[in-house]
């Protein structure tokens, strides 16, 4: 029998949430162990093993030179590169930078601001090398993290559909939350993949899977204004961590019409 | 044996006692009820789950639930969901494959289940959605054993409309609020100076078997008039009607209407129309392998024309543009679905209307495209007698 391929996580600017995520997948676990071998996992072990990796998952956004010069030394090392997450698909909520004076941030916020170094904006890993699949979510979901990675093993496309949160939701037979209770929701315009956890608790989406391949969000923002939001909080609540994706989305459209 | 009667009148009690045969036949009965700010369809075990008391102020894009002081329980108008929820379930396992141990695959087809459902509160418009799903999944070209099985059987208790929806136009897709065909019972639900009760009628043999089981009394003319006069007065309170013009033609001569680019710019392409309508009955596959690949499935679950997927060919999808999609999907329902299945694929449950998140209203749509189609050869025309 061949070798296991070999599975390395890596790790720029995130939480820790999205390869948490790996480590939550108890059922499987046992069964990812016998069929890939681990070879760089800090968040698990220590051990560390030299690629090249067959498969390297990348969380984290760049912000910093450094994230920019090691994220292209982890797709030298790797044959298949997803990235995990909304820093790492779309600069994650660090990326609300990219909307302001970071100069002033580092003057005003750090006693020594010589001692940081630092991009003056957050952006995802796409922006500085090739990535093979993204896989979006804050954090990802553990079923859509072990398509990706059963996919990647049979060699075959991962099922991960890019329409809207509206299509799980209405499938798993959720009142709408716009229609009937005049909630302010992101979900016409967010892309599936969480199973449309927030409106079947009675809450807006917030967007947290980034905006869907058609998502047309000048045609959402009315409603959102008719449901109580005015243009400030319109802003903050397309502000969260895929900020930057919503800003690009929205312009591209607003540009189309 | 004498005949058991084809008409009867129940009071709330009749009503649970037909839950209650229903269910003692061992089937699921799926009824109104209220959830989340809504009346949704769900299993209920008496009738006290009914919404009772309650009724619906809908418009395009709105939707809210108002309590009613006459205890009515079918006084509402269409909900978020259909029946065809439980026919053509969301996401179905069609097969699953293991490989052995010599190496050889073994495939085991799904043996679908066979609930044996009883849907009580099936509105005129859903009979007629489910008559128009019988012919695309039951006896079509491209049956689905599933659907098959489950619609098999399963026993249908009609509840007219009193109340239409301002969402409502089965009239001008020629329906109405009366149940015509396809029904085991049909019930008018009556609240007067006579008291709350259910006017039934019997549709089939079934219906007459399982109406001989429930306490009822006779329906004298009184009851059977006041019934017909409510089911005749809401067809003239439709909310809505789609423009009186050949539907099909429209669509067919409007397929380059600027129209569409006006509907393109509102529309979310978030596909909840097509999910809501009862007719819709698109599906996709999906391919499932475990981490050990020797053990593969695959599920059907529900699509949509508005996913970019849904008419992905080699190298992107063939309808890229929100107007390519919104065409297709107004353009079947309302056109080339005659083609396909011999009936308009739109019965006027208003479901698409209510339930689109920014009120996209197909009647509204139809109406401009017909305007615009109208304009077109009006100009036309005065540019023939100009130049002769
Ligand atoms: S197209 Fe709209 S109104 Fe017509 S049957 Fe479907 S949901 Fe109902
Ligand atoms: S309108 Fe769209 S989703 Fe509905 S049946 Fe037609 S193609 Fe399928
Ligand atoms: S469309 Fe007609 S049959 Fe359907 S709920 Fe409205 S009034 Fe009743
Ligand atoms: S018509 Fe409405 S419900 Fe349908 S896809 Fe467009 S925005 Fe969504």
């Amino acid at each position: 029998m061949s070798e296991a391929p070999t599975l390395a996580v890596f790790k720029l600017a995130s939480c820790d949430g999205c390869q948490l995520t790996l480590l939550d997948c108890e059922d499987e676990l046992l069964t990812l162990a016998g069929t890939v071998r681990i070879a760089h996992f800090l968040e698990a072990s220590s051990a560390v093993a030299p690629g090249p990796y067959d498969l390297s998952l990348v969380e984290g956004s760049v912000t910093t030179p450094a994230d920019a010069e090691r994220v292209r030394e982890i797709r030298a090392q790797s044959r298949f590169l997803v990235t995990i997450g909304a820093c790492a698909t779309a600069g994650g909520i660090q990326a609300l930078r990219n909307f302001a004076d970071v100069e002033e941030f580092r003057r005003t916020v750090y006693a020594r601001p010589d001692h940081i170094d630092t991009l003056a904006t957050s952006t995802p890993v796409s922006a500085h090398v090739t990535v093979d699949f993204e896989l979006r979510g804050c954090p990802i979901d553990r079923g859509q993290l072990l398509e990706v990675i059963t996919a990647f093993l049979a060699g075959r496309k991962p099922d991960v559909p890019d329409h809207s949160v509206c299509f799980p939701c209405k499938r798993r037979g959720t009142v709408c939350v716009t229609v009937a209770h005049g909630t302010p929701c992101l979900g016409p315009v967010t892309q599936a993949g969480c199973g449309a956890v927030c409106p079947a608790y009675g809450r807006g989406c917030y967007g947290c899977f980034g905006p869907s391949r058609s998502a047309n969000l000048p045609a959402l923002i009315p409603l959102l204004r008719r449901d109580g939001l005015d243009e400030r909080a319109t802003e903050r609540f397309l502000r969260t961590f895929n900020a930057a994706a919503f800003a690009t989305a929205r312009a591209s459209r607003e540009e189309e019409t | 044996m004498t005949a058991a009667p084809a008409t009867a009148v129940l009071d709330r009690d009749g009503l649970d006692a037909l839950v209650g045969v229903l269910r003692a036949q061992g089937r699921t009965v799926v009824g109104p009820t209220v959830r989340d700010g809504a009346v949704v369809l769900a299993e209920i075990a008496s009738a006290d789950a009914l919404p009772f008391g309650w009724g619906t102020e809908v418009e395009a894009g709105r939707y809210r639930l108002v309590p009613r002081t006459d205890g009515a329980a079918f006084a509402h108008t269409t909900g978020p969901q259909s029946w065809k929820a439980f026919l053509h379930p969301e996401r179905e396992r069609l097969w699953s494959a293991d490989r052995r141990a010599d190496g050889r695959l073994s495939v085991a087809a799904e043996r679908p289940q066979r609930p044996s459902y009883a849907f009580l509160g099936v509105r005129p418009c859903d009979l007629r959605a489910i008559a128009v799903q019988d012919r695309v999944l039951a006896t079509g070209r491209h049956r689905d054993r599933g659907y098959q099985e489950r619609r098999t059987g399963a026993f249908l208790i009609a509840a007219e409309c009193t109340e239409p929806g301002a969402t409502c136009f089965c009239v001008s897709m020629g329906g109405g609020p009366a149940a015509e065909a396809g029904y085991d019972l049909a019930l008018t639900e009556l609240v007067d100076e006579t008291g709350h009760r259910f006017f039934v009628r019997v549709g089939s043999d079934a219906g007459r078997e399982v109406l001989s089981g429930v306490p009822g009394r006779p329906a004298g003319p009184g009851t059977e008039s006041a019934a017909r006069a409510a089911v005749d007065a809401a067809r003239e309170r439709m909310g809505r009607a789609m423009p009186p013009v050949d539907l099909r033609t429209l669509m067919g001569d409007s397929l380059e209407a600027d129209r569409w680019d006006d509907v393109a710019a509102r529309c979310l392409t978030c596909g909840n129309c097509t999910m809501v309508c009862p007719t819709c009955f698109c599906t996709t596959t999906e391919e499932v392998t475990d981490l050990t690949g020797d053990h593969a499935e695959r599920w059907q679950r529900w699509d949509s024309c508005f996913d970019l997927d849904f008419s992905y060919l080699h190298g992107g999808p063939v309808r890229a543009s929100a107007r390519s999609r919104y065409r297709q999907w107004l353009t079947h329902k309302l056109s080339t679905w005659y083609d396909q299945f011999g009936s308009s694929g739109c019965v006027g449950c208003g479901r698409c209307v209510t339930w689109c998140p920014v009120g996209i209203d197909i009647t509204e749509e139809a109406a401009a495209l017909h305007d615009e189609l109208a304009a077109r050869l009006r100009r036309q025309d005065e540019r023939e007698e100009r130049e002769p």
